[in-house]
C-alpha cells in the first residue's frame, strides 16, 4: 500500500552506509489477527517471521505497531500454540527487531541523517510507539536535525487518533469522533505536514484531512528523513 | 466453570451493542461537552498530584503485588475476614450472586420493620440492582451521595464509576431537583453552592431519621475485620455512624490482607480518582462498638461472577481494580461515548474487561472491541492492570466461544481465515498486494479514493478518503531493482 515508505527507509539506511535486504519470503506480522481475536491463525505468520528474519543482525520496520506486535505478541502466540523451540526463535528475533527511529538513534547513535525538508511539520506519536515501544523523543530528535524543517508541537499529541486497526471499521463512529479531534489539533498548528512512524495512523489521519480538503497532509517519518536537496519527496 | 452473574437482575448487560449505543451518544452534543470538560480537568489534576510523588511507580507496583497476592489466596483471606468481623460482633453473609444478595438485604431490612433506608454510594449495589429489589419489596432506598441522588431522582443510570452523574450539567440537575425533590425552594438557581445546599437540606432529614444504612466498601482488611469507605462529601460518615443498623455489601475482590496495606492503597486511590492528595473523609469501622455507632453490623460478601473471573488466568487481573476510574478519565473512547453506551455500571476500559467476564463473554461480546488499544489506561492504572492485553485476550475468548457455539463460522472468521491463508505464503501475499492495484480504477479524479458505497469499504470511506493503490507494489519494485523473484 505504501511502497514509498519502504523505499524511503532503504534510502535513509543506505545513505548511512548500511547493507539492507528485503527478504521476499516475508509476509505480515500477524497483528491484525491477534488484535481481532484470531490468535491461532497468527501462528503461521509468527513462524514465518521468526524463520525469515533469523539470519539478520537487525530487522528494521518503519512501523511502531508491527514492531510492537513482534516484541509483545509473538512470544505469547508461540507459547500458546507453538513449540518451545519456536518460543526461543521468536524471542531471539524480537530482541533484534527495531522501529526505524529506535534503530537510528539507539542502535546507530545518529540523530542527523542528512535530510533536507523545507516545510512546516507536526509530529503525531502513535500509540504503539509511545506506550508499547516507549520510543520517547527519538522521532523528535531526528526531525529537529532535518535541515530547513520547521517543527511545531502538536496539542494533545498523546491522544489516540482513533485508527486502532479493525476498531476503525467496527466502531467507525467513535473512530471518526477521535479523528475529528486529532485533525483539529493538527490544523491548529498551521502545519502543512503531519508525520508519524506508522502508516496506519497516517492513512486514517491523512484520509480525514483529504476528505475535508483541509490543505494539510500526512507523510511518513521515513519519507521526511529520506528527503534531500537532490532527492526531495515533495 | 464457576457461574457468571445471572441474567435478569442487576445492571451489567446493555440492551444494545456498543457501536450502536455509541453512535447515538456521540451525537449528543451536551454529553460530549460535559464529558470532554470533566475528563480533561480531572486528567490534569491527576497528573499533577501523581508527579508530586517520587515513588509513584513503586507504589503502583506494590499495589499490583498486593492485589495479585490477595487474589491468589482469596479463600483463605475471606475466611480470615469473616472470623475477624464475627469476633468483633458483626454478622457475615455470603451471597453467591445478585439475587441472593438482594434477598439477604431485603430480609434484614424487613426484620427491622422499616420501609426506608439510606445508602452510601456503592457500585456493587448498582451492579446487583439493589435499589430496584428494595423498591419491589416496598422499601425506599435514599441515595445520599450527591451524584447518586441526582441519578436516582433523574430515574437514570450511573455513567461513571466515581462521578455517576457526569453526564448531567447543572441546568439539568436544577431541573431534576425542582421536579423530584418535594421540599425544594421553587426559586432554586443552578449555582453549584445552591444545588449542594438543596441536596444537603433534603438529605439531612434522612440522615437523622433513618434506622438502617446500606453501604459498599472500598477495602476490607482480612487481618482486623475492618471495612473502609473513601469519600468526598461526608454522607458516608453520616450513614456509617448515625443509623442503628449498618449493612455493607462488598465484592470479594475488595479484600486486602493487612491493616498496613492500606498505606499503599490510600495513597494510590485519591490521587488516581479525584486527583487529590487525600480525600476529605475516610471512614473505617470494625464490627460493633457498644454505645457508639451502629449496634448491628452485617457484611455481605458478594461473588456475582467474580470467581468466574478468578478462574481465567489471563483475565483475572481485572479483579485487581480499586475502582479509581483513572482509566475512564484517560480513555479517548469513554471521553466521547460516555458510560451508558457500555450498557453496564462498569464502563470504560475496566468495564470492557470486567463486565464481559462477570456476565460471560457472549453477553457483552461487543465490549472488548470498544477500544483502539491505545494503552492510555494501562499507563494510569494504580494497580497496573494490563487492560489492553486483557482486551486482546477477551477478543480471542469471544471468537473461540462463538466458534464453539456455532456450526457455521461468522463472516468475519471466514474472512480472517482467508486473509491468514493468503498471508502465510509470500507468493500469494505478493499477488494479493499486486491485485489490490485494481483499486486504481477508483480515485482517478482526485488521486485518492472517495466514497465507496460497498460493505466494509463504506465504513472506511463514509468518513475518510482512502489511499489510491500504487502503480507498482514495493515487492515488485524491489524485485525489479535487485533482479530477484517476484
Amino acid at each position: 500500500m505504501f511502497p514509498e515508505v519502504g523505499k524511503a527507509t532503504l534510502r535513509v539506511l543506505g545513505r548511512l552506509g548500511h547493507d539492507v535486504e528485503f527478504p521476499a519470503a516475508q509476509t505480515c506480522c500477524g497483528q491484525m489477527h491477534v488484535n481481532t481475536g484470531y490468535q491461532k491463525q497468527a501462528l503461521p505468520l509468527v513462524e514465518r517471521f521468526a524463520d525469515v528474519f533469523a539470519p539478520y543482525d537487525a530487522i528494521v520496520a518503519p512501523s511502531g505497531s508491527c514492531v510492537g506486535s513482534v516484541r509483545h505478541q509473538h512470544a505469547m502466540i508461540a507459547k500458546r500454540f507453538g513449540s518451545a523451540g519456536l518460543v526461543d526463535q521468536v524471542e531471539a528475533v524480537a530482541a533484534k527487531t527495531y522501529e526505524l527511529s529506535e534503530f537510528l538513534v539507539d542502535v546507530l547513535g545518529i540523530s542527523d541523517v542528512g535530510a533536507y525538508f523545507p516545510h512546516r511539520v507536526t509530529y503525531h506519536p502513535t500509540c504503539h510507539s509511545l506506550r508499547m515501544l516507549r520510543v520517547g523523543d527519538k522521532p523528535i530528535k531526528l526531525l529537529r536535525a532535518v535541515d530547513a524543517l520547521e517543527l511545531v508541537e502538536l496539542p494533545a499529541a498523546d491522544q489516540c487518533c482513533g485508527f486502532g486497526g479493525t476498531f476503525a471499521i467496527k466502531n467507525v463512529d467513535t473512530s471518526t469522533a477521535m479523528l475529528a479531534d486529532k485533525m483539529r489539533n493538527v490544523l491548529d498548528t498551521g502545519a502543512e505536514i503531519c508525520t508519524a512512524g506508522d502508516s496506519s495512523c497516517l492513512m486514517h489521519i491523512g484520509g480525514g484531512l483529504s476528505r475535508i480538503r483541509a490543505g494539510a497532509k500526512t507523510l511518513h517519518l521515513a519519507q521526511i528523513l529520506a528527503a534531500t536537496r537532490q532527492d526531495p519527496v515533495l | 466453570m464457576p457461574p457468571p452473574a445471572p441474567d435478569g437482575v442487576g445492571n451489567l448487560r446493555g440492551v444494545e451493542k456498543f457501536p450502536v449505543a455509541a453512535r447515538r451518544a456521540l451525537a449528543d452534543t451536551q454529553l460530549r461537552r460535559n464529558l470532554g470538560k470533566a475528563t480533561t480537568t480531572i486528567r490534569a489534576k491527576r497528573a499533577q498530584v501523581v508527579a508530586e510523588l517520587p515513588d509513584w511507580e513503586q507504589l503502583r507496583e506494590a499495589g499490583r503485588q498486593l492485589k495479585v497476592h490477595t487474589m491468589a489466596q482469596l479463600p483463605d483471606y475471606l475466611a480470615q475476614l469473616e472470623a475477624a468481623v464475627v469476633a468483633r460482633g458483626g454478622v457475615v453473609h455470603w451471597a453467591r450472586d445478585a439475587n441472593e444478595a438482594n434477598a439477604i438485604v431485603v430480609d434484614l431490612v424487613r426484620d427491622k420493620a422499616v420501609d426506608e433506608v439510606v445508602k452510601v454510594k456503592s457500585m456493587a449495589t448498582q451492579e446487583i440492582g439493589l435499589n430496584e429489589a428494595l423498591e419491589a419489596a416496598g422499601i425506599a432506598a435514599w441515595e445520599t451521595d450527591l451524584a447518586e441522588l441526582i441519578v436516582q431522582l433523574g430515574h437514570d443510570k450511573p455513567s461513571h464509576i466515581l462521578v455517576p452523574a457526569i453526564h448531567r450539567n447543572r441546568a439539568e440537575i436544577r431541573e431534576i431537583f425542582l421536579r423530584e425533590m418535594g421540599d425544594v425552594d421553587p426559586a432554586l438557581t443552578d449555582e453549584p453552592a445552591a444545588l449542594a445546599g438543596a441536596a444537603r437540606q433534603h438529605l439531612r432529614r434522612k440522615f437523622l431519621s433513618a434506622k438502617v444504612a446500606i453501604s459498599g466498601a472500598n477495602f476490607g482488611i482480612a487481618e482486623t475485620g475492618t471495612l473502609a469507605v473513601v469519600e468526598s462529601e461526608g454522607n458516608g460518615r453520616m450513614c456509617l455512624t448515625l443509623p442503628d443498623t449498618l449493612i455493607t455489601i462488598m465484592g470479594i475482590e475488595k479484600l486486602v490482607p493487612r491493616w498496613q496495606d492500606l498505606e499503599v492503597f490510600l495513597q494510590l486511590l485519591p490521587r488516581s480518582s479525584t486527583g487529590e492528595r487525600m480525600n476529605p473523609y475516610t471512614s473505617m469501622w470494625t464490627g460493633v462498638t457498644p454505645g457508639d455507632g451502629p449496634q448491628e453490623f452485617h457484611l455481605i460478601l458478594l461473588d456475582n461472577g467474580r470467581t468466574a473471573v478468578l478462574a481465567d488466568a489471563e483475565g483475572r487481573d481485572a479483579l485487581n481494580c480499586i475502582r479509581c476510574s483513572a482509566c475512564l478519565n484517560v480513555c479517548p473512547v469513554y471521553e466521547r461515548t460516555g458510560g451508558h453506551a457500555y450498557g453496564s455500571v462498569y464502563p470504560g476500559p475496566i468495564g470492557a474487561i470486567l463486565s464481559p467476564q462477570l456476565t460471560g463473554i457472549e453477553d457483552n461480546a461487543s465490549l472488548p472491541y470498544a477500544s483502539s488499544l491505545c494503552g492510555a489506561c494501562y499507563d494510569v492504572c494504580p494497580t497496573k492492570i494490563n487492560i489492553p492485553e486483557i482486551l486482546v485476550h477477551l477478543r480471542a475468548k469471544h471468537t473461540e466461544t462463538y466458534a464453539n457455539e456455532h456450526r457455521v463460522p461468522s463472516a468475519e472468521a471466514s474472512a480472517m481465515a482467508a486473509a491468514g491463508w493468503v498471508m502465510s505464503n509470500p507468493k500469494r501475499w505478493a499477488l494479493a498486494l499486486r491485485t489490490g492495484r485494481l483499486g486504481r480504477l477508483l480515485g482517478r479524479k482526485r488521486g485518492v479514493i472517495g466514497e465507496v458505497p460497498l460493505p466494509l469499504a463504506k465504513q472506511w470511506t463514509d468518513a475518510r478518503d482512502f489511499t489510491r493503490p500504487p502503480q507498482q507494489t514495493f515487492r515488485d519494485w524491489w524485485a525489479a531493482e535487485h533482479g530477484g523473484e517476484r
